[in-house]
């Protein structure tokens, strides 16, 4: 029997948790040392560079203590962390950022106040935005919901892979990946077409937009997850006597509940920052504007596009309402995945004794 | 409530592929009837044929008659969705709904046509059908629990007790105790006996031992070849297939020799 095979069966040696802890300090040290001689030091380069060396260092100590085997272990799992940081990285700096720089606004009056009449020098407030995110995603979900789910339902349950099962997958695919100006322009130009009216701009305008940006992902998710009711179900069903239709509302869709909310959730917090469909469709309104069918809207993204873009006198306090605005649209995601979350676990199949 | 069913000439098709050919054979009410023979001879796909589930899969289609009570499954203006209310199917891996009770679960039938149906007697349909499966007393404390909370063999029998629930005239079984262990296996066969009482059974297993015990008539399937119909070779008394098999094939085939 040969060293190398008896390395296999049993590893010589290990290197032990508090080993592994001391080289991670040790490259982290040896990063910004490094970095701060270079004259580069920051948190990413500090990441980037600190688990080049850890890896590398890891490796060779793994090597020489625990053999090959376990040393490329130790370098893919390296490796793998790495990627989880880096990905991390711009998710943590984005929600930092906006947070610490949102939260300067975050007051009473930003809720309250619209923007109307606001002077040059004034501070107003988001409340017209808000107002105006709500409707226009709002009724943009009213109009995709039924729609998607309907199309999703044919596709899974009725399509049967047919041309025109095959047809509708294709256009969704392509409607997935339209430029959301181009649905904004559609939107002005079905309106155009059925009023006649060239300047019609109403929130109704934005909300159609929306929804033509968000029946694709809500067919696409629906779809995946219709499919994914197992075919025992809807047999077990039709072996009941019960038809086709019963069979789908009340088995498949029960069934599938906790994945349509999460994906239908998803199609909202998507949409709900858009801004280019909204500003050509909409206007930008500075006056709270509850009638989504009259008269130019405002929404959280147009709000804090105009307060970046006119700062009028006051230039700080624009910014940090644009900051703020990005914030509350941030909530107002979050808040969505939340009550997705809550439906998806009060709906979801019952397990357990 | 049992009723005699007759098939006559009956092929079945996967879209152009002929699956089973020519069946004719009469099944008598109150008896259990096993099918039995090898793997894809078409036993399922027969069962299936019987309570019209095979047309869910699409393209699939059937030429030939099947009667039950004077009336053709396949006749024009039948409703599917009624054939399945008189003839019931029990799958090979039990299928409770996942989002219902154990009691709703029973009730599905019922509740999924949008009936309406009372406390009292909701109350009373799940206490017999649940005895009728021989699971009242394993389930009567925990009726509001999840019906994937039980073990396969209770699952099984909760989807029996939910099929005869509606009140069928036949009951279909598809290898019904494949997904079983032996002791589930058994009480599974024991219901199979005391339903026999009420309703028609026909069971499809790959258990020949359970097509002797349970069962009153046996018919074999086979196949030629890979690509050829499958066909009911032997049809006779249990004990008739089991001791003194008429076809060669069937002998083989029971006394291991093939397949």
């Amino acid at each position: 029997m040969t060293a190398t095979t008896h390395d296999d069966v049993q590893a010589v040696g290990r290197l032990e948790k508090p080993v592994r802890w001391a080289i991670l300090a040790g490259s982290a040290i040896a990063a910004i040392a490094l970095l701060a001689a270079l004259g580069a030091l920051n948190p990413l380069s500090v990441v980037i560079v600190g688990s080049l060396i850890y890896c590398t260092v890891l490796y060779v100590a793994a090597r020489a203590v625990e053999g090959a085997r376990h040393a490329t272990d130790r370098l893919v799992t390296g490796v793998v962390t790495t990627a989880f940081l880096l990905a991390m990285v711009p998710l943590i700096s984005v929600i930092w950022t906006i947070v610490s720089k949102g939260l300067d606004r975050l007051d009473v009056e930003f809720f309250t106040f619209s923007m109307r009449g606001v002077g040059s020098g004034d501070i107003g407030g988001a409340y017209h935005a808000i107002i105006g995110t709500i409707l226009t995603t709002g009724i943009a979900t009213l109009i995709s919901v039924p729609i998607g789910l309907f199309a999703a339902i044919y596709l899974v349950e009725y399509g049967n892979k047919g041309v025109l099962a095959r047809g509708l997958t294709f256009f969704v695919d392509v409607m997935t990946g339209i430029p959301s100006i181009v649905a904004g322009l559609f939107a002005i130009g079905f309106f155009t077409m059925m009023l006649g009216d060239v300047a019609y701009q109403a929130g109704i305008v934005g909300a159609v937009a929306l929804s033509v940006l968000m029946i694709p992902t809500v067919v696409r998710s629906s779809e995946e997850m219709l499919r994914l009711v197992p075919n025992e179900l809807r047999e077990a069903s039709y072996a009941l006597g019960v038809s086709k239709w019963l069979t789908i509302a009340k088995v498949v869709l029960p069934t599938a509940i906790a994945g349509l909310a999460t994906g239908i959730t998803l199609a909202i917090a998507r949409v709900m920052g858009e801004t280019a469909p909204l500003l050509i469709t909409m206007g930008a309104s500075r006056a709270v504007n509850f009638n989504p069918f009259e008269g130019s809207m405002s929404a959280l993204p147009l709000f804090a596009y105009s307060s970046y873009a006119n700062p009028g006198t006051n230039k700080e306090d624009s910014l940090a309402a644009a900051w703020t605005a990005a914030l509350v649209l941030m909530a107002l995601v979050m808040i969505l995945n939340i009550v997705a979350r809550l439906i998806s676990k009060f709906f979801a199949p019952k397990t357990g004794r | 409530m049992s009723k005699r069913i007759d098939v006559k000439n009956l092929d079945i098709y996967y879209s152009d592929f002929l699956a089973v050919k020519d069946v004719s054979v009469t099944i008598e009410p109150r008896s259990v009837t096993a099918l039995i023979g090898p793997s894809g001879c078409g036993k399922s796909t027969f069962l299936r044929s019987l309570n019209r589930m095979h047309e869910v899969i699409p393209g699939a289609r059937v030429e030939g008659e099947v009667i039950i009570d004077g009336e053709n499954l396949y006749g024009k203006g039948i409703d599917p969705v009624m054939v399945r209310r008189k003839v019931g199917m029990v799958f090979q891996k039990p299928n409770p709904f996942p989002t219902m009770s154990i009691k709703e679960n029973v009730l599905a039938g019922v509740k999924l046509n949008n009936k309406r149906i009372g406390r009292t007697d909701a109350d009373e349909l799940v206490e017999t059908s649940l005895r009728g499966a021989n699971l009242w007393n394993e389930v009567k404390d925990r009726l509001d629990k999840p019906g994937s909370s039980l073990s396969g063999g209770q699952q099984q029998r909760l989807c029996i007790a939910r099929t005869i629930a509606v009140k069928p005239e036949v009951v279909l079984m598809d290898e019904p105790c494949s997904a079983l262990d032996p002791i589930s296996t058994l009480a599974v066969e024991d219901l199979i006996a005391e339903l026999k009482e009420n309703y028609t059974i026909v069971i499809v297993t790959h258990n020949m031992q359970q097509a002797a015990r349970c069962s009153d008539r046996t018919g074999f399937f086979n196949i030629e070849g890979t690509g050829k119909p499958g066909q009911l070779v032997e049809f006779n008394d249990t004990q008739t297939i089991f001791n003194t098999p008429s076809e060669k094939a069937t002998e083989d085939y029971i006394s291991g020799r093939f397949g």
